[in-house]
């Protein structure tokens, strides 16, 4: 079964669009278009660029060194690897962890969901929502919100820099911090580290609760244009506690179908593959993961982060963000459930349950416990550590030997998720806007605008080589050969 | 009088992890002083998509795959003052830990052996994907560099200082604390 708009059948005799790079995502991307003489779109896909091989040079490194190095995956959500690492490792050396340490890593994980959603909309999204999808590009960046809406900007600013605080004070530093360890953290919380976070969280929550108000009212206004806007309906899969409420940091894994039919619930993610397998196609280096009762990816494709999320739990369990999640879901009948552009509502609203948790658990004295390691136990071969990023589910699988050496590793990360439900969604643009129509850049924003709304990190992906032959030569600044590199007809490259 | 010119900027992200340009952003409100003093060219923050002639390029990342070469080499004929910024662009960094294994090898066991792959799946080989190439290269290996800024990444602080010594016409100095490897 092919899906519409994925492979032409002449690509040959089609003209080329190429949107490269993507801008205000993170990481490296690139949309290309094949469009017949008419304009007509006949394909549409979205390229993941880069290869890094993370997965397999992590093999022989020891496992407690893990959490440090794999964040490096990702500068923009550093944290979730890191958790998802050490949670991986908390099995593997067979810890529980004592009360105090698993919160100072909750407080760390919302901080970093807290300025990653912060990120996302005031820095890289915003302007698309605020000045118009076919604004001049020059209006299309946070520069220009500065200047023309210089109190968002400046509360954007201060949401993000609030949780890289809480980063800073639970992990050590704002980016690639270390203070996730097997068995717990390496540092509590000092009376005085938490009275100084305590200190602007109330103002955070309301800037939060402004921002979801904001979101709100472009969905107001746009009614029309904001619900069919690459809208679809969706498998959609996340973690959720054990009595269904939102959770980013534990819990077991939810599906629920298209149809509305719960697939599995409270699954235990530590055999995750028995759910979930993932295809690859020739043309992106990021995988196509799918439910794995539904056959293949064509069939199995689902959404994760904001949007699955809100409308897969049961309740949010702080005050403001429930009453939001409620109007949300109500919203004319549950319109903004399946609208791409109901990723920045979702978004939103989980921000503001982010700046809540934080606020119940800097009253928590637990955080500043003497004990923060779990003693180890029995040791365990294998690892598997699942949270809920930004966006979406982020699954860190290894094993590690009796040398302390890990053997092996697996990585789903939450972008790779999404993969076919963001190419879904610029072929729902390219249908919606662009067929038979003369391209302009104003509309080829609007392809982007499609992806944005995922967040998508695509630096947390990867990326292959061709059936073409051809030599890449690299010369050094003096221009003597550096490396060459040849790939043949059968799509094998050799160093020459 | 006329305002004096602004110094026109563009960055890059090439084999890196945005936290570079992550920490970039960590100046936080010092932001918005920053943008009355400089305009920013191409950017991940911007939609200009090519790199126009600069006075400041910053690089994070190195290189590890054939359209990185050509980003780079773009920059370096556009900017005048090229800056390496972060661990992977001044040598390679994380990413450069599989320049000890065979990429044949690594990309075979991502895409066909795994487990957990769906049956009979192949190596990504379309021509919209950039070749990979056999090493990751710190970027001074390809082209000139005038500066180097370490650190994984370097601090807000640090880029703060380095950006706004350069804009003072100073030759940037970091002083102690500054200066970083971690
Ligand atoms: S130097 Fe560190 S922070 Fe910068 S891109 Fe490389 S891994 Fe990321």
């Amino acid at each position: 079964m092919a899906l519409p708009l994925e492979t032409a059948p002449h690509p040959e005799t089609l003209k080329r669009v190429a949107i490269d790079p993507l801008t205000r995502v993170e990481g490296h991307g690139k949309v290309t278009l094949l469009l017949d003489a008419d304009n007509r779109v006949q394909q549409a896909r979205l390229h993941i660029v880069e290869f890094r091989g993370f997965e397999k040079f992590i093999e022989g490194r020891p496992f407690w060194e893990v959490p440090v190095a794999v964040e490096r995956l990702c500068g923009i959500c550093p944290v979730s690897h890191h958790l998802a690492a050490a949670k991986a490792m908390d099995q593997v050396i067979g810890t529980t962890l004592p009360p105090g340490a698993e919160k100072i890593r909750r407080l760390m994980h919302y901080g970093q969901i807290l300025q990653s959603h912060a990120l996302h909309f005031f820095y890289l999204a915003s302007p698309d929502l605020l000045f118009g999808f076919d604004a001049e590009p020059q209006k299309r960046n946070i520069v220009a919100l500065s200047a023309l809406q210089p109190e968002i900007a400046r509360k954007g600013i201060q949401i993000r820099k609030y949780g890289q605080e809480v980063i800073r004070l639970t992990a050590g530093k704002r980016i690639h911090g270390t203070g996730a360890i097997p068995g717990g953290v390496n540092k509590a919380l000092t009376p005085e580290e938490r009275s100084f976070l305590r200190k602007d969280i109330y103002a955070i929550i309301a800037a939060c609760r402004e921002a979801v108000e904001l979101v709100k009212r472009l969905f107001e206004e746009n009614r029309a244009h904001y619900e069919a806007f690459a809208s679809f309906r969706a498998h959609a899969m996340c973690l959720v506690a054990a009595d269904g409420a939102l959770d980013l940091y534990h819990g077991g894994l939810r599906a629920r179908l298209a149809d509305g039919a719960l697939l599995f619930d409270h699954f235990d993610y530590s055999h995750y593959w028995d759910v979930i397998l993932e295809d690859v196609k020739p043309w992106s280096y990021m995988k196509f993961p799918f439910l794995r009762a539904l056959g293949d990816c064509d069939r199995g494709w689902y959404r994760v982060g904001p949007l699955a999320r809100l409308t897969l739990c049961d309740y949010i369990p702080t005050p403001f963000a429930e009453h939001e999640r409620k109007e949300f879901l109500a919203f004319d009948e549950g319109a903004a459930c399946h609208a791409t552009l109901g990723y920045h509502w979702a978004r939103m609203i989980e921000m503001l349950f982010a700046a809540e948790t934080i606020k119940e658990l800097l009253h928590d004295d637990d955080l500043s416990r003497a004990d923060h390691v779990g003693l180890a136990g029995e040791r365990r071969e294998r690892g598997v550590g699942v949270i809920e990023a930004p966006r979406g589910t982020l699954i860190h699988h290894y094993r590690v030997d009796e040398n302390d050496q890990v053997i092996r590793a697996n990585l789903i990360v939450s972008t790779t998720h999404n993969n076919q439900a963001m190419n879904e969604a610029i072929r729902r643009v390219a249908q919606q806007y662009l067929d038979g129509n003369e391209l302009t850049e104003g509309l080829l924003n609007h392809i982007e605008v499609a992806i944005r709304a995922f967040d998508p990190c695509l630096s947390c992906a990867t990326h292959a080589l061709g059936k073409m032959p051809l030599i890449v030569e690299l010369f050094d600044a003096e221009g003597r050969p550096l490396d060459r590199l040849v790939r043949g007809a059968d799509g094998r490259c050799q160093r020459a | 009088m006329n305002a004096p010119a602004k110094l026109r900027i563009a960055t890059a992200s090439l084999a890196g992890c945005f936290g570079c340009h992550m920490s970039f952003l960590d100046i936080d409100e010092r932001l918005l002083e920053l943008i009355d003093l400089v305009e920013f060219d191409r950017t991940p923050l911007t939609d200009i998509k090519t790199c126009h002639p600069c006075d400041l390029g910053l690089i994070e990342g190195g290189v590890c795959n054939a359209e990185n070469v050509h980003v780079l080499r773009t920059f370096r004929q556009n900017c005048k003052t090229l800056v390496a910024i972060g661990a992977c662009a001044v040598n390679g960094g994380l990413p450069a830990q599989r320049n000890h294994l065979d990429l044949r090898d690594i990309l075979e066991t991502i895409y066909e052996t795994e487990g957990g792959l769906a049956r009979g799946t192949h190596i990504p080989n379309d021509p919209e994907l950039p070749l990979p190439l056999n090493r990751v290269h710190p970027i001074h290996e390809i082209v000139k560099v005038d500066y180097f800024l370490p650190g994984c990444p370097p601090s807000a602080d640090a880029i703060w200082k380095f950006l706004t010594d350069l804009i003072a016409g100073r030759t940037p100095t970091l002083g102690h604390g500054l200066l970083r490897y971690d």
